[in-house]
């Protein structure tokens, strides 16, 4: 209780976690928004800027709990992790400032068009803000991937006196390898959150007869992008990133897989669980040879297990990164079945009249927030007891001045605010879901016009 | 190198508070020049597409200390700990008062939602003026360069200091007041009708006040840190940051009397930047003044990175500096002339 390090992880984990419930599905959306606004510009067809509409009214809610939510993370590096912001700040610093510089100012500056100004930009004008959005939220990311890319994969900094990093080679740190591939496994996950979050409204209208042709609309759209970014999540993403844990992080691949001891034909454990006392995996299915060759494309090859190495470098909690791990590749493999299942029914027209389906897509947009939480914990639970891999440990980077009950009182704080906004925020989700998409009102349209061009210039 | 960065960030948080102090002060303003629903919808169709954008600065501000100078960054946030979440929830509270106050056409929501919206946008321009206050007082640091403060003590500007004191709260209620006359040029500039008359009205009254504290805060200022104004000699950048600072207060007194508000805003603007300046000017290069000894403080030269890591940084903030320059034109270009509250349903 008295050691502040657990509340500032608690803290940590627990405001980051929240915060990027809005990021995964804006980011999706965004790029969503972007083929329905190029459809409807190609096609000329109302019906697309009617669903973009639709779908920009969410994104805006999501975007600004995004906002308001994202602001305490990069102020918590200062004031939680203060040790670790001095010595990791000349690195990490550069890509948190480059999210801020180049894409915040973007964002920011094209939000406010997308959302309103529809009538005064016109089609063309409307999609140049939905793509400038989309850029901008797609190049966060990358900005937030690489500075993490970097904890778990140090690359292009030099270790100066008083142990602090400085960045000599810029492209090697922003075009790390680690970083290429967990952006990519990253983005089309939040895409499958997105493509899921789509296909329940379309589900949920057509299972109410309501909106039929939005709802058939969302539904395919749902389930096209669904299905494509589960696969790309899993492959070659995931497998790619799952090469460079093996290749730099072995104990942590040790750890995901709960195998304590080293040997070839390395299984998957579909189900198991971890022993760390006994050092064993209690009841496990397995799959003989699947993790050799996920880790380096050979059913015989050697993988290690957590023996081999010293108990000081084991990831600080085995069984829920073995459990978060597990459950983010379970549900992945599951998206792709579901997808793939409701696609086929979709390609013979069956998909709007299977009400059990509609169901089951309806009910499953949870489960993308759960696999991508999950995928998260498996990230960083994963690098500990490191901040920086192999330089900098978890227990050496808190703030030196902030006591257990300090930083307890504000995560107290956190959750009570967090607690009120959310439900607050599904209020509002729920209204805007419950109103459905709408189409443009013509004469409106012409009256707004005709009333900005009075406008008084200053 | 250092120098420049030092000054990068100084004219990062000059451009912030400019900017954001803008919406603060409409904010805080808005309980009293706007009363009805369609009033309170002009206020913030006013604020509503630029207030995102300058909070960015905020961020990007404190991502660029973060590069250049960390230690200063960590020891700063780490050592005003409660402040800084008191900081960070109200701008929280603040941002989703904004945004969800559109949504619900519900005179208790949106009464609600005011409130909020007023009293966040009030209480964050003290605690900035509070932080600049700590910061011109000093802090105890020690032997590492880290400090830790309660949020007060006695109230006295010296021996066991808390964040807020009698000179710290001086310097907040001095920044309230200087923002919420900010944000009423502001507000004069973009409405019309009755919260343009009202905005004007207030502004006229938050800079009189101002006028009266400046002199006071100055004194009290030279009184908690005796070695600031020994630089002025020294720094012919200090005497023209002062002098914009003084035109400024000229020229929001002649565009408020005269009815060209965009010029009182204009000067209220260069008020602020300064001010801001001529604090960046004189302080330099001390960045976390040490109470406890001069030795102790952080300094732009004992906090920056090594000049290889300041290059890169420079690097891309050549690029994204002037681009963030091109968004905010665009902007401002795009919502020009009066601030209209959208029809029902659209928005604020």
């Amino acid at each position: 209780m008295s050691d502040p390090l657990l509340w500032h992880r608690l803290q940590f984990a627990f405001t980051i976690i929240y915060h990027y419930l809005f990021p995964q599905l804006t980011m999706g959306l965004a790029l969503l928004i972007v083929v329905l606004k190029i459809v409807g510009l190609r096609t000329g067809r109302a019906k697309w800027d009617d669903a973009a509409r639709f779908w920009i009214r969410i994104f805006g809610i999501n975007f600004a709990m995004g906002v308001v939510t994202g602001i305490p993370m990069e102020f918590q590096f200062g004031t939680n992790w203060a040790r670790f912001s001095e010595i990791a700040g000349g690195v990490i610093g550069q890509t948190l400032a480059m999210e801020g510089m180049f894409a915040f100012f973007l964002e920011s500056a094209f939000l406010g068009l997308l959302v309103f100004g529809e009538r005064r930009l016109g089609r063309r004008g409307h999609f140049l803000a939905a793509a400038a959005l989309f850029l901008g939220s797609w190049l966060s990311g990358y900005f937030i991937v690489t500075t993490n890319a970097f904890m778990q994969y140090p690359v292009g900094h030099e270790v100066g006196p008083g142990g602090h990093l400085h960045l000599v080679d810029f492209w090697a740190f922003v075009l790390s390898p680690w970083a290429l591939a967990q952006y990519a496994h990253t983005m089309m996950a939040s895409v499958v959150t997105a493509s899921f979050v789509m296909a329940a409204v379309g589900a949920y209208y057509a299972l109410q007869g309501l909106h039929g042709g939005q709802a058939r609309l969302f539904l395919r759209i749902g389930v096209a992008a669904g299905l494509l970014s589960s696969v790309l999540v899993a492959f070659p993403t995931g497998d790619l990133q799952a090469k460079l844990v093996a290749e730099h992080q072995p104990v942590t691949l040790a750890a995901m897989e709960g195998r304590f001891e080293s040997g070839g034909m390395a299984e998957i454990n579909v189900i198991g669980q971890p022993n760390v006392r006994e050092r064993r995996l209690d009841n496990p299915i397995r799959i003989p040879g699947m993790l050799s060759w996920l880790a380096y494309g050979q059913f015989h090859r050697n993988v290690r297990g957590l023996n081999e190495f010293p108990e000081d470098v084991w990831p600080d909690n085995i069984e829920l990164l073995y459990y978060a791990f597990h459950v983010m590749a379970g549900l992945g493999t599951l998206f792709i079945l579901l997808m793939a299942t409701a696609a086929v029914f979709d390609w013979r027209g069956r998909l709007g009249r299977s009400r059990l389906l509609l169901w089951i897509l309806m009910l499953a947009f949870p489960f993308p927030y759960i696999a991508n939480t999950a995928g998260w914990m498996t990230t960083e639970l994963g690098r500990q007891p490191w901040l920086v891999y192999g330089i900098l440990r978890t227990a050496d980077g808190a703030s030196p001045t902030v006591h257990a009950g300090t930083a307890l009182f504000t995560l107290i704080g956190f959750s009570g605010l967090y607690f009120v906004l959310g439900l607050l925020f599904l209020h509002l989700i729920g209204r805007e879901i419950a109103h459905g998409p709408t189409a443009l009102n013509p004469n409106e349209g012409t009256a707004a016009l005709a009333h900005g061009a009075e406008v008084p210039r200053d | 190198m250092i120098e420049l960065w030092f000054a990068i960030a100084a004219l990062m948080l000059a451009t912030y508070v400019v900017l954001d102090g803008f919406d603060f002060g409409a904010g805080a303003l808005h309980l009293f020049v706007a009363k009805s629903d369609q009033e309170r919808r002009q206020v913030l169709a006013a604020i509503g597409p630029f207030w995102d954008g300058n909070e960015v600065w905020l961020l990007a501000t404190g991502g660029v200390l973060f590069v250049a100078f960390p230690k200063v960054l960590a020891a700063g946030l780490s050592g005003f700990y409660f402040a800084i979440f008191l900081v960070l929830w109200t701008l929280i509270l603040r941002g989703i008062a904004i945004e969800f106050r559109s949504h619900i056409e519900q005179p208790l929501w949106r009464a609600a939602w005011d409130v909020v919206f007023g009293v966040a946008s009030a209480l964050l321009p003290v605690l900035f003026g509070a932080a600049l206050g700590n910061l011109l007082r000093g802090l105890p640091m020690n032997q590492e360069g880290w400090f830790s403060l309660p949020l007060f003590t006695d109230f006295t500007a010296s021996g066991e200091v808390g964040i807020l004191d009698w000179y710290t709260v001086l310097v907040g209620v001095f920044a309230l007041l200087a923002i919420v006359g900010h944000g009423g040029t502001y507000l004069a500039w973009k409405t019309d009708g009755t919260v343009h008359a009202r905005s004007r009205t207030a502004a006229t009254w938050c800079y009189a006040t101002v006028a009266v504290l400046w002199p006071i805060v100055t004194a009290a200022t030279a009184a908690v840190n005796a070695t600031l104004y020994e630089a002025l000699s020294s720094r012919p950048l200090a005497w023209l940051a002062l002098a914009a600072a003084l035109g400024g207060i000229v020229s929001v007194v002649l565009g408020l009397r005269g009815h060209r508000p965009l010029q009182a805003f204009l000067g209220s603007s260069a008020f602020l930047g300064g001010l801001l300046g001529a604090t960046a000017a004189l302080v330099f290069p001390v960045m976390l003044r040490a109470t406890s000894g001069d030795d102790l403080s952080l300094t732009a030269y004992n906090s920056a990175v090594p000049p290889a890591s300041l290059r890169i940084a420079l690097g891309w903030w050549v690029i994204a500096a002037p681009l963030a320059v091109v968004y905010f034109v665009v902007l401002f270009r795009i919502h020009r002339g009066k601030a209209i509250a959208p029809r029902q349903g659209e928005g604020y």
